[in-house]
């Protein structure tokens, strides 16, 4: 592919997926929702990725531990490890993997659903009846995703700071009450605002990204086309809002 | 009423309506007949605003459904009722939720009302028993009948049928072809049929066209569709491969 038919693509692709978004932001306002309906929307999101978030952000704990310990050990100061492994978590790592794993799962399920009814023409008859399929499908997505990623990253860093702990309490002998104090003292209110807006943020960029890609197949092989674009896309645009969201907050709060 | 002027419509560099004018009077039951690939499909989607036209007018009561935002269109739907080609049943609701979808959606009728009026209505069409099972539990046939008893539970002012009795057994599609009679003449909707069943066409019509290159060449009552002497109409009402018409012709 040429780059100027690239160039050409990629303003195609901002644009429309711009007109997505708004066309999502102002259905979101102007109904009232099932509670009954999102609550179970985001207790499925929830579970969906509970075990994997766990498994992942478990070891991830124990990976940061060693790797911090390897390079503390050299200053003879591996009490620090406790604040250095909750820093890490809280400010970067759990936001970006718990996000990657959301992405692959759940975004990868919501490109999928919306891809399979898109083709069987229920996208179709959803509008036939009067109602209006980003109002009916994404928008009670968004709100899931926006909701549930907070939460899920938390408990995320949480179990991370776990893992960390088991090494500190294995290999240097740190006890519990310590290491958890040195935790939440060295832990600032911006820290953890700054990954619950990250969290936020990749809710966001999933949901966009995975209903988008959902409505753009016009035949079965489509969809699995779409479903790849749609975690390549939200792993890609993820990355990207990580790295601005970080600068952001590395300008405004130094 | 339904007006449709100089309907086009392509898909790339393929052109399928070709300025196509059909009028629907009010409370009429009128049958479009064409091959299949003649665009019978994307016309119905054009009529109720899924598809727009590249240019054209369709005027319901004297609307312009062509000018119209997603908004206003969304309102000019709820008069339409349409029962899709491939049934398009929500994958993910109950038999129940998806006939009843449109009351859901659309009134303050409760669960238990809505409930009723859904076994009633698909005691209309044959079925009883499925409320709770889910559209991939049904034959084809039967998904069939669920997409009408959707279409025809809120009595809409115009129905419209894509092609209703296919895959249905014959008996079924007795009980359907009196039930859209039933509903056109007693309740006066306004109905727009296709299907390739002549003999279940010529029961429920009153009004007939036939869609031939993407235009309208023939439109009439029952008089006149007996009496054309339009030699590619009475080949495809004989159902001869032989005649005016190729055999690769849409
Ligand atoms: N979304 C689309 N993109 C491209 N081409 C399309 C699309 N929808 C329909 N067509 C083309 O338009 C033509 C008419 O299709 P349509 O489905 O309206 O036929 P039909 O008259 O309903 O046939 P049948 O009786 O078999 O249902 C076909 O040649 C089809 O290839
Ligand atoms: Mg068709």
């Amino acid at each position: 592919m040429s780059p100027i038919r690239a160039i050409g693509d990629l303003f195609r692709y901002i644009g429309s997926m711009g007109f997505f978004i708004r066309d999502t932001l102002r259905w979101l306002f102007t109904r009232k929702r099932d509670f009954a309906s999102l609550i179970r929307e985001m207790v499925f999101i929830g579970v969906d990725n509970l075990v994997l978030v766990s498994l992942i952000c478990f070891f991830l704990g124990i990976i940061i531990a060693f790797q911090t310990a390897y390079q503390l050990q050299m200053f003879n100061s591996e009490i620090q490890l406790a604040p250095l492994v909750a820093m890490s978590l809280v400010r970067e790592l759990g936001p970006v993997i718990g996000a990657l794993i959301v992405a692959a799962r759940t975004g990868a399920s919501i490109t999928a659903g919306i891809g399979s009814m898109k083709i069987s023409e229920q996208i179709d008859a959803l509008e036939a009846f009067g109602v209006e399929p980003i109002d009916y499908l994404v928008v009670p997505k968004f709100i899931s995703l926006i909701v549930c990623m907070p939460i899920l990253i938390i408990y995320a860093d949480c179990l991370g700071i776990f893992g960390g702990y088991i090494v500190g309490a294995l290999k240097f002998g740190i006890p519990y009450k310590l290491y958890f104090r040195m935790t939440f003292d060295a832990l600032t209110l911006r820290d953890i605002l700054s990954g619950l807006a990250k969290s936020t943020a990749f809710g966001c960029v999933i949901a966009f990204v995975s209903c988008y890609e959902g409505f753009r197949p016009f035949s079965s092989i489509d969809v699995s086309k779409s479903v790849t674009l749609s975690v390549v896309r939200s792993f890609i645009f993820i990355i990207i809002c990580d790295c601005l969201l970080t600068a952001i907050f590395y300008f405004s709060w130094t | 009423m339904i007006r449709i002027r100089n309907v086009f419509r392509s898909f790339g560099d393929k052109e399928v309506l070709k300025g196509v004018t059909l009028t629907v009077a009010r409370g009429e039951s009128a049958l479009l007949i064409g091959r299949s690939g003649a665009g019978k499909t994307v016309f119905l989607k054009n009529v109720i605003g899924l598809l727009r036209p590249d240019s054209g007018t369709i005027r319901i009561d004297g609307v312009d459904i062509t000018q119209l935002n997603k908004k206003q269109l969304e309102k000019v739907r709820l008069q339409f009722g349409l029962v899709f080609q491939g049934s398009a049943l929500f994958d993910f609701l109950t038999i129940e939720e998806n006939v009843g979808f449109f009351l859901h959606q659309h009134t303050k009728m409760s669960r238990l009302e809505i409930r009723k009026k859904v076994t009633d209505t698909l005691a209309m069409v044959g079925l009883k028993s499925i409320e709770d099972l889910h559209p991939y539990e049904l034959s084809g046939g039967m998904r069939k009948r669920v997409a009408i008893a959707r279409a025809i539970i809120y009595k809409p002012k115009i129905l419209i049928y894509d092609e209703p009795t296919t895959g249905i057994d014959p008996i079924a599609v007795d009980k359907i072809v009196s039930l859209i009679d039933d509903l056109h003449k007693r309740l006066a909707i306004t109905s727009l049929i296709v299907t390739h069943d002549l003999e279940v066409g010529l029961k429920i019509a009153d009004h007939f066209a036939f869609l031939l290159g993407g235009k309208v060449i023939f439109e009439g009552d029952r008089n006149a569709l007996d009496n054309t002497d339009d030699s590619r109409l009475i080949q495809f009402l004989k159902g001869s491969s032989g005649g005016p018409i190729e055999e690769m012709e849409v």
